[in-house]
């Protein structure tokens, strides 16, 4: 079972004081390293924090099914960030591991998209959340099992497998739901407005992006549209939901500029490696 | 003196699943590889699911089995490629899952992601999936995600019994 280290031992000094402390190479901007570091983290920290907002379902769920299923995906997704960011952490530098990346950063050094920090409201929004991101993940999954990098290859085609299952899910609740009862066709149509001024920014690529695709280590963010936008249409016209008009996209998750909904999920998820650093078990 | 590798396959297979003890490692598909190199046994393994929680249950119980064997230098190689899938469960596993109450993986039913071919309600079609009690097919899915993530939960509308489905990846 886990256990705290004790504050007072001379040994729980030194955890605290080695936390963190994991020779991280200081990786220039514009170099491909930090290139390829922003990337990993980019899909890593998506499926951080949204493993993190889904599992806060645990427990909170309508019926009992859907808290067991909700769980399954959140752990799917946080076996993911461990080999996304595990493979960061080995971009930057020696015995960087997964947990120093999720539990030692700070708000602006993430890089998730601003979607997937958005709070979980009611279970109508979240299921909307999920089915918006499953339908851009599948794709980028995908692409990335082309990646010239085999390591990003074979990461994809592990998660992608999973995410497919994920997808089909969300689909059919979104449809469920948005073609339910009035009461839970209302709540789908508000979710899905509330929602949709954050999907634009996975497919609004920076010069990041443009060299990384470059080297064919990962897909342009604009090419995966086409894809989102069939998923995302099929889905809506059979769950009688309608897409706003209005293309406007909230930007800045992917750069490190966040909504203060992420600073709230950090305080929560990150208290334990505050509070007690180097805590292990 | 070095155990024989055969003889090292069979006391992985003496090994129970973590979470459906029924069956074995070696059954289950995930042990890829046993090599010596020089003193040293390299076992590699391939997770299931990437965030399943009985991974390090797996290599724990490995680690285990085979110290209490004498195997002193030891190595345990993760392999996420080619990626586990469901077609390496083996046929009389199946069977064994069907006894005990899951019904077994049904192959080339795995989800792809080609969401508008594959969701029930946009087009009726889904795996028909026997209930493992009574063998009746008027079965349903309750959910994509059952007791593990590597299981679906269904129902059965004959004999009423809710069962878990190990869904096809």
């Amino acid at each position: 079972m886990p256990s705290l280290p004790d504050m007072m031992t001379p040994d729980a000094a030194a955890l605290a004081k080695a936390a963190g402390k994991g020779e991280a190479i200081p990786l220039a901007a514009g170099t491909p390293e930090h290139d390829l570091f922003t990337g990993l983290l980019r899909l890593g920290d998506n499926a951080l924090i949204l493993g993190h907002r889904v599992s806060e379902w645990c427990g909170h769920a309508p019926v009992l099914e859907e808290d067991i299923a909700l769980a399954n995906v959140a752990l799917d997704l946080i076996g993911q960030t461990q080999l996304w960011l595990g493979l960061a952490g080995t971009v930057q530098g020696r015995r960087r591991s997964a947990d120093d990346l999720a539990f030692l950063r700070d708000a602006w050094d993430f890089r998730n998209l601003l979607l997937v920090e958005r709070p979980n409201r009611d279970f109508g929004h979240t299921l909307m959340r999920q089915f918006l991101f499953d339908a851009w993940h599948q794709p980028v999954l995908k692409a990335l099992e082309e990646s010239t990098d085999p390591r990003i290859a074979e990461i994809a085609a592990k998660a992608g497998k999973e995410v497919a299952y994920h997808l089909e899910r969300s689909a059919d609740l979104v449809i469920r739901l948005g073609n339910g009862t009035e009461e839970s066709h209302a709540r789908m149509q508000d979710a899905l407005e509330r929602l949709w001024p954050y999907t634009g920014e996975a497919f609004i690529g920076d010069e990041i992006d443009a060299r990384l695709a470059e080297a064919g280590l990962m897909p342009r963010p604009e090419a995966l549209r086409p894809d989102w936008e069939a998923t995302v249409r099929a889905v809506l016209d059979e769950a009688t939901l309608h897409a706003p008009q209005d293309d406007f996209a909230q930007t800045g998750g992917r750069q490190g500029r966040h909504t203060e909904d992420l600073g709230h999920l950090l305080s929560t998820m990150q208290w334990l490696q505050r509070a007690y650093p180097g805590a292990a078990w | 003196m070095q155990a024989e590798t055969e003889q090292i396959w069979r006391w992985l297979s003496e090994i129970p699943d973590p979470e459906i003890p029924v069956i074995s490692l070696t059954d289950l598909g995930i042990i890829r590889d046993v090599d010596w190199q020089d003193d040293t046994l390299v076992v590699t393994v391939t997770p299931t699911y990437s965030g399943c929680p009985a991974t390090s249950v797996i290599n724990l119980e490995i680690e285990r089995k085979l110290r209490e064997n004498g195997i002193e230098r030891l190595v345990l190689k993760r392999q996420l490629s080619p990626p586990w899938t469901t077609d390496w469960i083996a046929t009389e596993a199946k069977e064994k899952l069907r006894s005990y109450g899951i019904a077994p993986p049904i192959d080339g039913t795995a989800a792809e992601g080609a969401v508008a071919g594959r969701v029930r309600r946009l087009t009726g079609a889904a795996p028909e999936v026997p209930c493992p009690r009574c063998g009746s097919a008027r079965t349903e899915c309750v959910s994509q995600f059952g007791s593990t993530p590597c299981k679906a939960a269904y129902r059965c509308r004959d004999c009423l019994e809710p069962f878990d489905y190990f869904k096809c990846i």
